[in-house]
């Protein structure tokens, strides 16, 4: 594998990370499998969080990718190719 | 002879003084004839006491307490948690709430009851969260599987049309440690309404919310440890409604 296909793929994960954190609303927090959904009984006014699954990266997931695309970025460096002399 | 004037003038006075006592005691007893007939004859005898029956019956009859059951089938009644750390917020909610309050609306002060919260519903969002949350060091779910509030007392109760609000004090048990807390406490009535909710139903409902502040030192979580993460009070918020079927 080269060097070239190396970072390519560390610049790929954390663009994508790094988009997909902000697509699902930029939370600061810890990732989420499962968010909130408020629901209202009308008779006794009584509001309640119903938790749905759903995946929302948290900022573990945005240091994860950082970490996972910064190790393919260093791997790119062991594969240098031999300079030939002139 | 001549006393036969004076002992005939005495006669007569002695005669008048009869007549007049007669007639007071001829009054006295016409009054009392009277006042019987018309008093005490015109009805039963028996009359006030019935009266008085009867009025305590019905006011006992609208004033009955009744007992409303926590356990909803609607799946709304829940208790809210609030962490705010220095590094970090936790928020979660508990869902799974049963227990029983005896509550008359015509006699609020006299409300008791338990209300118990199953410590596996704790939930928050992050998985990781909620399995330290459940684990042996934090709740330890498995070993404490409730948390309950019993209600021992009401004071300062005061209510306004359908809502009553009191403090009420008693016994909090989280995580095997019992302790005797003053929690504000809103109850609100809501006769005949409970077909509004459960279809085929007829009963009344009773609106509990309460919000309040515990320490979990107090209650051997993880005591003086990692409070800059998990902050050592919590915030917690009940609502819940409890239905008393007819």
């Amino acid at each position: 594998m080269s060097n070239t296909v190396l970072r390519a793929l560390a610049a790929i994960l954390i663009v994508a990370a790094t988009a997909l954190w902000l697509a699902t609303g930029a939370n600061r927090g810890w990732t989420k499998t499962s968010v909130p959904v408020k629901r209202t009984d009308e008779v006794t006014g009584i509001t309640v969080d119903d938790y749905q699954k759903r995946f929302v990266p948290g900022i573990d997931f945005l240091g994860a990718a950082l970490l996972g695309s910064g190790i393919l970025a260093g791997a790119s460096f062991l594969f240098r190719k031999p300079q030939t002399p002139n | 002879m001549t006393n036969y004037p004076e002992k005939r003038s005495l006669t007569n006075a002695g005669a008048k003084m009869r007549r007049r006592k007669s007639f007071i005691s001829y009054s006295v007893t016409f009054l009392q004839n009277a006042l019987r007939n018309s008093a005490f004859c015109i009805l039963p005898s028996e009359f006030p006491i019935s009266l008085l029956a009867l009025a305590c019956l019905s006011t006992a009859a609208l004033a009955a307490p009744q007992n409303f059951d926590f356990k909803d089938p609607k799946g709304v009644n829940n208790a809210v948690f609030k962490l705010d750390a220095p590094l970090e917020a936790i928020n979660g909610n508990a869902t799974g709430i049963s227990g029983t309050v005896t509550f008359d609306p015509a006699d609020p002060a006299a409300a008791k009851g338990k209300i118990v919260v199953a410590s596996s519903s704790l939930h928050v969002g992050n998985p990781m969260q909620q399995q330290h949350l459940l684990g042996e060091k934090w709740m330890d779910a498995a070993k404490y599987p409730e948390i309950v509030f019993e209600a021992k007392e009401l004071k300062n109760v005061k209510t306004t049309g359908d809502t009553t609000t009191a403090d009420v004090t008693g016994a909090f048990t989280l995580k095997g440690i019992s302790k005797d807390i003053t929690v504000p406490v809103k109850f609100t009535f809501l006769k005949d309404k409970l077909g509004q909710r459960v279809p085929n139903q007829k009963g009344d409902l009773l609106v509990i919310r309460a919000n309040f502040n515990i320490k979990r030192s107090d209650f051997g979580i993880m005591p003086g440890q990692m409070e800059e993460k998990v902050s050592d009070t919590i915030e917690l918020t009940l609502s819940i409604a409890g239905a008393s079927p007819k």
